[in-house]
């Protein structure tokens, strides 16, 4: 009994790495592509106001808001992360670093994704002095300080979160560190809209996320080389 | 060494006593109804202060150039009784000069701080935090949303913990990082502090006044000329302290009034 059990797994375990081998190649790859979009009133973004800090007013030739909700033509919603919630665990971290930037007060980009463990660098840009403060709860939390022309700091984070970052010394400062453990996720743009390539065949649960609104999940299963489209569309309060 | 010593201290306290009397380093401008009678308080000590500095320095001036070179070591004279009486004498003396200026300071600061506010102010909520100042303005309602501190979200700009979404009152408050008043009108502040204690200061209103965590804290003035002041904190409140700081407007009512409707659009 227990040698047949044995069988059975080896001849699983076999199956599973041809069709993981054959996923792999560019021409069994699949894609899912997308607009994320929003019924009813969106709330309105209020406007930062940076005069006690001039070097940094000065930078924004145009009004600043907040950026919880950024809204595109089109209903159209911005730093939507849309990613891989189940069904593509367990590939190790790249090795590039991810970059974040406080630049004119602001952080750069509002929504920065990475991998469980993989490089951050979080460069202070401004002729300021920054305090960054991930309010991570299930990794560690911390805060540094980043005088003008401070060297960068290199940092990466064990476990997925998702972090709102702000600022001890500019309160209006607010960003997110979304620690994923998919290799495949997507911010969407000004158009809302959102691509995933290389997936191989599979179940896959697609999670879209949104500061405010939260989160929605669909179910996609990708056959081949082929490019599923999945829309999402949340709905907005106006406070 | 004596008569040198005797002139070191003469020029100095002359000097520095010059300094003051001739106004070179003094007081900003003062912009408020009440400041005359702060500044008046102040001159007032330094007057009562500065003549009793310059006889003592003088007079240590005198001593010194006279008796500063003798080399024999006796006293010249002792004061009736001996060390102890001329220390008592001494200590009654200053002290009560502290408590007289006491006395008629605090009448000053009781004036200023004690007194009710107008009822016509125009009320303006304050939240001090690491490391900014925020006002509210009451809005076209003429009424303030309750705040709630666990809805406080500088992400989406909720400095003050407002809930517009269940509290209509809320939904038209106007929140800026700087204040504006209109001149010649009494103003009202409420101060309220989210994290640590803070200070409002300015020094041409001749204000200032700590927040305090828990505490919600009346401040009243009226400003009596145009112009654009610096408000900071002088409360060591943590590693931004530095930077804490807004701006005070004072402006017509015309002004004022447009000045809010904009805010309110942005809003």
């Amino acid at each position: 009994m227990r040698r047949q059990y044995l069988w059975i797994v080896a001849a699983a375990g076999l199956v599973g790495s041809v069709l993981a081998a054959r996923g792999a190649s560019p021409a069994m790859a699949g894609a899912i592509s997308g607009k994320v979009t929003y019924t009813g009133t969106a709330p309105k973004m209020k406007p930062i106001d940076m005069a006690k800090e001039p070097s940094c007013a000065k930078q924004h030739a145009t009004p600043v808001t907040t950026e919880n909700v950024v809204t595109g033509p089109g209903n159209a919603l911005r730093y939507v992360v849309v990613y891989i919630s189940a069904g593509d665990e367990g590939a190790s971290a790249p090795s590039d670093a991810v970059r974040y930037d406080q630049k004119g007060c602001q952080y750069v980009p509002h929504v920065a994704v990475m991998r469980v463990n993989q490089p951050l660098e979080i460069y202070n840009d401004d002729q300021t002095s920054h305090n960054i403060h991930p309010l991570a709860r299930v990794n560690s939390e911390w805060n540094k300080s980043q005088p003008i022309g401070a060297p960068p700091i290199h940092t990466t984070w064990e476990k997925p979160e998702f972090i709102p970052v702000k600022c001890n010394v500019h309160p209006w400062m607010h960003g997110w560190f979304l620690v994923l453990t998919t290799a495949h996720s997507a911010v969407t743009g000004e158009d809302g809209e959102f691509s995933l390539k290389g997936l191989p065949p599979g179940k896959y649960t697609l999670t879209a996320w949104q500061e405010q609104f939260g989160t929605q999940t669909q179910d996609v299963t990708i056959g081949g080389s082929e490019t599923k489209t999945v829309d999402f569309v949340f709905k907005a309060r106006p406070y | 060494m004596g008569k040198l010593f005797a002139v070191v201290v003469a020029i100095i306290a002359l000097v520095s006593t010059a300094i003051f009397a001739s106004h070179i380093w003094w007081l900003p401008v003062d912009i408020s109804a009440h400041g005359h009678a702060i500044d008046r308080q102040l001159t007032e000590t330094m007057a009562t202060s500065g003549a009793l500095f310059v006889l003592s320095q003088l007079a240590l001036a005198v001593f010194a150039w006279r008796y500063g070179d003798r080399k024999d070591g006796r006293a010249i004279k002792l004061f009736p009784g001996g060390a102890t009486p001329m220390v008592v004498f001494a200590t009654i003396l200053v002290g009560a000069e502290v408590l007289a200026l006491t006395f008629v300071g605090s009448k000053v600061w009781a004036g200023i701080y004690q007194t009710p506010p107008d009822p016509n102010s125009l009320q303006i909520d304050v939240q001090a935090e690491q490391f900014a100042f925020y006002f509210r303005y009451p809005g076209a309602d003429g009424r303030f949303g309750a705040v709630h501190p666990e809805r406080i979200d500088e992400g989406s700009g909720n400095f003050f913990g407002l809930d517009p979404a269940n509290d209509t009152t809320a939904r038209d408050d106007i929140v800026v990082p700087s204040l504006a008043i209109p001149i010649n009108r009494p103003v009202l502040l409420t101060l309220r502090a989210k994290d640590v204690n803070h200070a409002f200061y300015v020094p041409e209103l001749r204000i200032q006044q700590d927040f305090v965590p828990g505490l919600v804290i009346p401040l009243h003035f009226t400003a009596t000329q145009v112009g654009k002041h610096e408000i900071v904190c002088t409360q060591l409140c943590g590693l931004g302290h530095y930077n804490m700081r807004a701006y005070v407007e004072v402006m017509s009512q015309e002004q004022f009034d447009q000045w809010l409707k904009e805010r309110a659009a942005e809003q």
